[in-house]
């Protein structure tokens, strides 16, 4: 019974994500269509100009066809993951993309993992001394996490830690896994502030409501030890809300992400948003917009299957209304 | 969400002996960076001591010295000035953010919560839909390629806003919206939309209040992202974030160009939400609903 719930469940969740998705790419090309500036002009640069060559880019890019014609071509593309060829380099959207997005994804793991390490055992310390002073100072640091934008948390330890004592390289991406590493903590850290601010008041307002329940007073009553109620009664709990907002920290990881490259010149996926902003490269943007919405759609059913597993409570049907 | 038992006084009549309070040294503080920077938002220009954008090349890339506070950056303009007259940037647009979501979200928030029905769950789903989107990447990309800049920047942040703020009231409203004076209202005769905005929008008004400064930060947060992007103001207006990606190759000649405003936008952000934490806390149980 239950596996039957639990795969009704699951199909309809992809569906409506499918549905989703599809949505987002027509909006996306549909904002990307209308934007201002002429494709061919792009294209064209500096070189001559000639109306056979007009023609031919034309006919290349399909600049001739209506816009539910491309739209559809770019569609069928993006299914096979082919996402068009860059106008500004010339290379395909997904080589480009393909070739820049290991150093963000190692950048958006690094820094989440600062983030979860700090922030959640913050949190709870937070939660269990609250109103004391370590609170107070646990609750500030976030406030201020929130407050300071990841480029600007970037500058300050690029300025402190590169350049005034020169522990840490400048900028650059380092070659091999330690150096890498090594390379890439300042970003990680300038990324994981605002992130780890973020989880730290999201693990904090969760335990705070869990420890005042009922169960966690019988649980010490009953003489179990202090970090078993603390992790297996109460922050297993309290995760659920954490859980939920995993979207919302992808969404600040990509975004930091983006601005953070900036600061240390690291050529990822952000720094490839920005150039081909500024270049008006069409398809790079489309292809970036997609593939964000699509990693966060599927963050978020992931988050919809952790459900299943954290909180038995949730039945399959339930879950699915 | 937060219960508000506040009486209808408004803002300063809540003292509270539940509430701890932050050391008023803080507030008072924060308080006065605010009215600093305001200040400087509509009187930079007159405050200023040199020119925002005067170039002076033979003082080009100078450190803090005592005619040029902070130093100056690589055309030789006056750092400490451009930051007094970028201040006006960090403000308008916060500004307009904030309140463009107050209004419409409060007044979405309020049919919601006090109707409830289908309106009521369309924006729902709206906020649910929006408050797990990336805010600042869909500006960057609109801005980017749509192009125009600031003010094209402050209406796609309206819009990801006030869905939010539309959820933050309505839940305030449905409480409000049983207690025994609403009901004493309607049995009145009072029209809805007089119920609405004279009977429970006033006892809404501290935790609008709040979320409004909590948006203000958040706004000049993004606002300058998208400049340091370079996808802000125009070039030639200083602001805080622009002038942190112009000056970020002088970091090593004279640091003050790129950390003085970065300090700046630290400043001011924190100030904000420790006003709007403060205001929240004071008149909520806890600001459990952010």
């Amino acid at each position: 019974m239950r596996t039957r719930q639990v795969s009704v469940f699951l199909v309809r969740r992809i569906l409506a994500l499918v549905i989703l998705l599809l949505l987002i790419s027509f909006l996306v090309f549909g904002l990307l269509y209308l934007a201002p500036g002429n494709a061919i002009q792009v294209l064209l640069g500096t070189h001559p100009s000639s109306p056979a060559i007009i023609a031919a880019l034309k006919a290349k890019y399909h600049l001739n066809d209506s816009f539910i014609g491309q739209y559809l071509l770019w569609l069928k593309g993006a299914v096979h993951l082919n996402l068009g060829i860059s106008i500004q380099t010339g290379q395909t959207v997904t080589s480009l993309i393909g070739s820049r997005i290991g150093l963000t994804i190692f950048l958006g793991i690094y820094a989440f993992l600062i983030s979860v390490l700090l922030g959640v055992p913050a949190g709870v310390i937070a939660a269990m001394r609250n109103r004391s002073v370590a609170d107070r100072a646990i609750v500030g640091v976030s406030l201020l996490g929130v407050s300071v934008p990841a480029f600007v948390s970037g500058i300050f330890l690029l300025y402190l830690l590169a350049i005034d004592v020169g522990w840490f390289p400048v900028y650059g991406p380092g070659g091999g896994f330690v150096d890498r590493v090594w390379h890439l903590t300042l970003p990680a850290f300038a990324l994981a502030f605002g992130v780890m601010a973020l989880i730290l008041k999201l693990t904090r307002a969760s335990m705070i409501t869990v420890l005042e329940q009922d169960y966690i007073a019988f649980a010490q009553a009953r003489g179990v030890g202090p970090v078993r109620v603390i992790i297996r009664y109460a922050l297993r709990n309290a995760l659920g809300p954490i859980i939920t907002a995993g979207g919302l920290i992808l969404g600040v990881v990509i975004t930091g992400a983006v601005l953070v490259e900036q600061v240390f010149a690291l050529p990822g996926i952000g720094t490839l948003l920005i150039t081909s902003v500024e270049a008006k490269d069409v398809p790079v943007v489309q292809g970036f917009t997609l593939l964000a919405a699509a990693i966060l759609i599927a963050a978020n059913f992931l988050i919809d299957l952790c459900y299943l597993f954290i909180d038995p409570r949730i039945t399959a049907g339930r879950g699915a209304q | 969400m937060t219960v508000i038992t506040a009486p209808d006084t408004g803002l300063l009549a809540a003292p509270r002996k539940r509430g701890r309070r932050r050391p008023s040294v803080l507030i008072a503080l924060s308080i006065l960076i605010v009215l600093l920077v305001v200040a400087c938002a509509l009187a930079g220009s007159q405050i200023a001591p040199f020119g925002a954008n005067a170039q002076n090349l033979i003082v080009a890339t100078q450190a803090p010295s005592a005619h040029h506070l902070l130093g100056t950056d690589d055309f030789g303009r006056d750092v400490l000035s451009r930051i007094i007259v970028g201040a006006r940037a960090a403000v308008i647009g916060p500004a307009l953010i904030a309140v463009g979501a107050l209004i419409i979200g409060n007044a979405l928030g309020l049919i919601a919560g006090y109707f409830g029905g289908r309106v009521d769950y369309f924006i729902m789903r709206l906020a649910d839909l929006v408050w797990a989107l990336p805010g600042l990447l869909i500006a960057i990309v609109v801005v980017g390629v749509i192009g125009g800049g600031y003010y094209v920047a402050v209406t796609v942040l309206i819009v990801l806003t006030f869905p939010i703020d539309a959820r933050i009231v309505r839940g305030a409203a449905l409480q409000q919206r049983n207690m025994p004076y609403v009901e004493a209202a309607v049995t009145l005769g009072i029209s809805s939309r007089r119920v609405m905005l004279r009977h429970i929008w006033p006892n809404l008004l501290p935790l609008v209040m709040a979320n409004t400064f909590l948006n203000f930060a958040f706004s000049l947060v993004a606002l300058s992202g998208l400049s340091f992007l370079g996808l802000g103001v125009p070039l030639n207006t200083p602001d805080w974030g622009g002038m942190l990606a112009q000056n970020l190759s002088l970091i090593q000649s004279n640091a003050m160009a790129c950390l003085g405003p970065a300090i700046a936008i630290v400043l001011t952000a924190t100030s904000m939400n420790l006003i709007g934490d403060w205001i929240y806390e004071r008149l909520s149980d806890r600001g459990r609903a952010r």
